[in-house]
């Protein structure tokens, strides 16, 4: 809440000013029934008809100045929530922007998403509630409480004991019904699941003939969600009934001591008005309060849902300790860098445990790499491979020894200044929607047109961009779902290039493309001068011309060097060239 | 011309409105009796609860100072309390009886609804987005269920309010009655006035809103690639345009929208202090014969309640309109068309022998496109037909006519000689085993996901089919060995050991017929050529499509069709397409390069 109540200081001017005009509506609100009761003593029993029309005006004056104040009560309350929760995207966008890798996969992004959403709307709208409900109708039943008093104590001893029966009823049910409206959510969560994956898994289903069985799991989570459902609003409906009972009691006896009163002349007709008037205000308040309750703590648990995002500290940065190397002295690198040429990436006994995980996804690995080599990295499916150039960038950080990149310890190097260096294209290929221009932008900006129809050349991508209607400005749709898998993987890779990186890292990122096309792309490839290249693959095809492989298995080095050499040492290395091989003949 | 088409336009809207009416009421139907219950409990509720101030009201009058008619006043003492029991244990099985009605609708429609998931043509699924169809079942159906359902007993009530309180004011007073009637067009004018403008900014605010969600879901969905390219500081100065545009008009929105209240609790005040003065001058100068003080109470109870139902009524009728739109898009899915039954004759194909035949079929997606054309294929029981080609060259189809997920336009298919759609749906489908490349698993158990194609398998049967398919030993090391959850979207398995797992379904079932697309792409190639083995092993004697990339995978298949744009280019065995030197020859030559 902290965060949430943080951003509220921004708008202190706004957060006092909107309950304050509210609190003066309430105010004229309450003075109306005495307004009313004084038409009926004064006016009424004397037949003074001047004086019912002051007692009038009167009460219109009292309506005219409580829409005025309520009205600029409204605007602040809406100009305090809407710019909390606008600071609370922005910084929340910010924050999430920081997240490293570890933290993206512990939270996950679809959650991520919906509280930068829906989440900090509902806190927009809990924000608005309570600065416009919050106090007026605790206040409008305490005052009208008061005002009844003040007209006779002993009369409106009732109002002593409606009030807390009235609580006691709202607070129970509420206590009752909320936790078992988050069951209510839970369930209809699952139901959703249920119909996602009906949909997803269509064909496999169809194929198993499994239709019924999906449908009975269904029905059973469509019973169990109704059931629940009718069990709430059996007593949710309860609310309205027992609170009309006990505010119908209360009046029951106000009639009772009322002729009592009347009778021996302590009390007067108009009087008695404004007594059951009170009553009823109280009762439209108190269902307001019951709703407001229901959207504050709707938007409390959103709000700290929203916190539970900015807890997260991030480990994205270079260590504290070391930061001063990194700022304050940037020409070090450069030395380092230019000195260490033979090292230029170095692994020294790295280890590597992903949060969350017991076993190591990599163990020990040592090797360093020269500038300008190309390294070929080949594997087993979840051997390691990936989590190995992930390394490089510092998207994760190795738990044990040392990555060295120039020289430099990749914990303590600038994030943006390291990644820089780095053009990545991951195996899943992901482009943005806007253009095919802008997307190869985000390598870098200081490309020309001519370099980018390089970088598509290189990449095998320059014959089908040049059919897009537009070609450089061809529309991208969101994911590049207007892109086949192949033409997304050329692309991701043109992107790459465009970084006009120092080390360029290709993770599995041509299986989507024939051999032709990848044959190409490598040749192409490695005719780029100074690029220290990472190819990660499953086709010794793809690395046999490398300067060095490196063979993982399970997390380990199975075996380093050149393809030849390797078909001598590394029986795994042999094994895996010879499936591919034979088949070949 | 063009007038004539918006006019039909316009009575089609109007017609499909109309039909969307009638399939609710057909819903309603089933609770006929439960409908017209809850209709006259809430007309009951509605006249007691008018009664209470008029009996108030009458009460006052007895309290005259030293002359109270005690006898009357515990007589209306009574009554109240009676009156308010019957209403609160009305109102109460009114409750239960619109939440039973409502959830059993919602429960009927869902329920439907998945049932006609499973038998729409895949035609009409592969044509709408996963989102879309999840929120017609669930959001639309909630909201359906919420505006309709409920809103139209808010609805009912508000209306009966308005209709009993005047009743009741004109059995009072008609003249007082006037004076509320004049004022009630003030509130029409600022209710509508008012709920105007805020539907506009709302529209307004909703687009910026969807358009900051696109780029929330592509930045935040995709923040490793971000990252990768310190695209941070960019995407934070997009995010703050788009935040600051979405602000303002939500600001606006927010704004108008709160103005409802205030403003209708103004014009309750008119009306309270109308009745107030009329009220008082009639009593004044009839000498309270026109008008009691306890009959001017009621009616200033009537007053301060008056724009309620006003409101209620103003509030349901946008959501009645958001609900009818909502069950437009549920209805519009739960009618339509669905895949035919199995024709009378169809036979059960018990053991499969596995001779395919293609006659002549011709195929497309859409009509103006063509696809495959008088495609003719004839393969013997038990022989392994590869596929091979570029991507979207129409591999995937050839599986989809083969499932029956799609029919041929024209021509047949045959399964051992019987047209496949003289074969009933199941056999057929029980007939082939697939893996395909986009692995599917469902929210459940390592061991419900491998045992869907043969829910009663043993322990037994399927440990050997994971052996066989080499999943065993990794599924052995997850936290809970087979009994592991899984989920779509859990992750947690990589690529690879999803494919091993669709591996593990098929080696279960043993069926006569095997589909394998891309069965093993990410699976690196050792355990790939293990698997191979064990496929060779199921493969033989039985009928096999296989489609691959990795032409090594498929040089031993009987026949190899290669095919682009649709069509099939060349057919034959690995030697005869390598010694026709065509597409093929230069596709296979090409990975050595």
């Amino acid at each position: 809440m902290n965060k949430v109540l943080g951003q509220l200081k921004f708008y202190r001017k706004e957060a006092v000013l909107a309950p304050l005009f509210k609190l003066l509506e309430a105010t004229f609100e309450l003075f109306v029934p005495l307004v009313m009761a004084a038409i009926v003593d004064n006016g009424i029993a004397t037949g003074n008809k001047a004086y019912i029309l002051k007692q009038g005006l009167l009460l219109i004056f009292l309506g005219v100045i409580g829409l005025c104040a309520s009205l600029t009560a409204q605007f602040f309350a809406a100009k305090a929530a809407v710019g909390v929760a606008t600071r609370l995207r922005h910084e929340m966008f910010s924050h999430i922007q920081s997240f490293s890798f570890t933290d993206i996969d512990r939270i996950g992004t679809s959650t991520l998403i919906t509280r930068i959403t829906s989440d900090i709307n509902q806190v927009q709208n809990g924000v608005n509630m309570v600065l416009r409900l919050l106090l007026r109708s605790p206040f409008i039943v305490g005052g009208a409480c008061i005002m009844a008093l003040l007209i006779d104590v002993k009369a409106s001893l009732i109002f002593l004991i409606i009030i807390p029966a009235l609580t006691i009823v709202v607070c129970v049910i509420m206590k009752i019904t909320i936790p078992l409206y988050k069951k209510v959510q839970m369930r209809l969560d699952e139901l959703t699941g249920n119909t996602r994956e009906n949909v997803a898994g269509v064909r496999v289903i169809r194929a198993f003939n499994n239709e019924q069985i999906q449908v009975n799991e269904f029905d059973a989570n469509n019973e169990a969600l109704s059931s629940i459902q009718v069990f709430v609003g059996k007593i949710s409906g309860l609310m309205n009934p027992l609170t009309y009972l006990i505010v119908n009691a209360g009046i029951a006896v106000l009639i009772y001591k009322g002729a009592l009163y009347i009778d021996s002349g302590r009390l007067t007709q108009g009087q008695v008005i404004a007594l059951i008037n009170y009553m009823s205000q109280i009762l439209v308040e108190l269902i307001k309060l019951a709703n407001l309750i229901v959207t504050v703590t709707k938007a409390v648990a959103c709000a700290n849902r929203v916190e539970e995002v900015f807890n997260v500290t991030t480990d994205d940065l270079p260590d504290r300790a070391n930061i001063k190397e990194t700022t304050d002295n940037p020409d070090e690198f450069k030395v380092k860098e230019s000195e260490n040429d033979d090292k230029y990436i170095e692994f020294e006994n790295v280890c590597l445990t992903y949060e969350g995980s017991s076993d190591e996804a990599l163990s020990d690995i040592s090797f360093s790499v020269k500038k300008g080599q190309t390294v070929g990295i080949i594997g087993g499916t979840g051997c390691g491979k990936t989590s190995l150039v992930h390394l490089i960038p510092g998207f994760y950080k190795a738990t044990k020894g040392t990555v060295r990149i120039g020289g430099v310890d990749v914990k303590q190097w600038n994030m943006e200044k390291l990644r820089e260096k780095v053009g990545i294209v991951m195996q899943k290929a992901v482009l943005f929607s806007g253009t095919i221009k802008e997307n190869l932008l985000w390598g870098s900006d200081d490309n020309t047109d001519r370099q980018l129809w390089e970088w598509l050349d290189i990449s095998q991508s320059k014959e089908f961009v040049e059919g897009k209607n537009g070609q450089l400005e061809a529309s991208v749709n969101a994911g590049g779902k207007n892109f086949s898998g192949g033409q997304r993987q050329r692309l991701t890779i043109a992107r790459a290039l465009a970084r006009k990186p120092q080390i360029l890292i290709l993770d599995d990122s041509s299986s989507a493309l024939d051999y032709a096309t990848d044959a190409k792309l490598r040749t192409q490839i490695n005719a780029l001068e100074n690029m220290t290249v990472f190819i990660v693959s499953q086709r010794t095809s793809s690395i046999s011309n490398a300067d060095m492989i490196i063979v993982l298995d399970d997390g380990k080095i199975a075996g380093i060097g050149k393809h030849e050499e390797l078909l001598d040492t590394c029986p795994l290395y042999k094994e895996i060239h010879m499936t591919q091989v034979s088949d070949i003949g | 011309m063009n007038n004539s088409k918006i006019k039909s336009k316009k009575e089609s809207n109007k017609e499909l409105k109309n039909n969307t009416i009638k399939s609710v009421l057909h819903l309603i139907g089933k609770h006929k009796i439960h409908a017209a219950l809850s209709l006259l409990f809430a007309l009951l509720t509605v006249a007691f609860t008018l009664y209470v101030p008029i009996l108030t009201g009458k009460s006052i009058d007895y309290m005259i100072e030293g002359d109270t008619d005690w006898k009357n006043i515990k007589k209306i003492i009574i009554t109240i309390a009676v009156l308010v029991v019957l209403t609160i244990i009305l109102q109460w099985i009114m409750n239960v009886i619109n939440t039973k009605m409502t959830y059993a609708v919602v429960k009927d429609i869902r329920a439907k609804a998945i049932r006609k998931l499973q038998n729409v043509p895949l035609s009409y699924l592969d044509t709408q987005t996963q989102g879309d169809l999840v929120s017609r079942v669930i959001a639309d159906v909630d909201q359906f269920a919420d505006g309709l359902l409920l809103g139209f007993a808010q609805f009912f009530t508000g209306v009966m309010t308005i209709i009993g309180t005047l009743l009741f004011m004109i059995s009072i007073n008609i003249k007082i009655t006037l004076v509320v009637v004049l004022v009630t067009p003030l509130s029409f004018f600022v209710a509508s006035f008012i709920s105007k403008k805020t539907y506009s900014m709302f529209t307004k605010a909703t687009l910026k809103r969807g358009e900051q969600t696109g780029f929330i879901d592509e930045m935040i969905g995709n923040l490793k690639v971000v990252k990768a390219y310190t695209h941070e500081d960019e995407a934070i100065k997009q995010f703050d345009k788009l935040n600051d545009d979405l602000a303002k008009y939500s600001l606006k929105a927010l704004f108008y929208s709160s103005l409802t209240n205030p403003s209708t609790r103004f014009v309750n005040g008119l009306v309270y202090a109308g009745v107030g003065v009329f009220g008082a001058i009639l009593i004044v100068t009839t000498g309270g014969v026109g008008l009691t003080v306890g009959q001017l109470s009621s009616f200033l109870s009537y007053a301060n309640q008056y724009t309620k139902p006003f409101n209620e009524i103003s509030s349901v009728i946008t959501e009645l309109q958001n609900a009818i739109a909502c069950a437009q898009r549920i209805f519009e899915f739960l009618e339509a068309p669905e895949i035919e039954k199995d024709l009378p004759d169809a036979i059960t194909l018990s053991e499969a022998k596995g001779d395919v035949t293609f006659d002549d079929v011709s195929f497309s997606y859409l009509p103006e496109q063509r696809l495959i054309e008088h495609f003719n294929l004839d393969v013997k029981a038990g022989s392994r037909i590869a596929i091979v080609g570029p991507t979207g060259c129409g591999k995937t189809t050839l599986i989809n006519l083969l499932m029956r997920f799609y029919d041929p336009v024209e021509g047949r298919i045959l399964i051992d000689g019987h047209e496949n759609n003289h074969i009933t749906m199941q056999s057929l489908r029980h007939s082939f085993g697939m893996v395909l490349q986009e692995t599917w698993l469902k929210n459940a158990t390592v061991r419900e996901n491998i045992a869907m194609g043969k829910p009663d398998a043993t322990d037994e049967e399927i440990i050997a089919a994971a052996k066989a398919a080499h999943s065993h030993s990794f599924i052995k090391r997850l936290p809970k060995g087979y009994d592991t959850l899984i989920g779509e979207e859990l992750g947690g398995l990589s690529q690879g050991q999803k494919q091993l797992l669709s591996i593990t379904r098929v080696m279960l079932c043993l069926p006569p017929m095997l589909i394998l697309d891309e069965a093993t792409s990410s699976i690196d190639t050792i355990t790939e050529r293990r698997i191979q083995k064990a496929f060779l092993k199921l493969m033989e004697g039985r009928t096999s499509f296989v489609v691959a990339h990795r032409l090594s995978t498929i040089k031993e298949s009987d026949v190899i069709l290669v095919m682009k744009d649709g069509n099939v280019i060349e057919q034959g065995s690995h030697d005869e397409l390598i010694v026709q030197k065509g597409f093929y020859y230069n596709l296979y030559n090409s990975q050595f390069n």
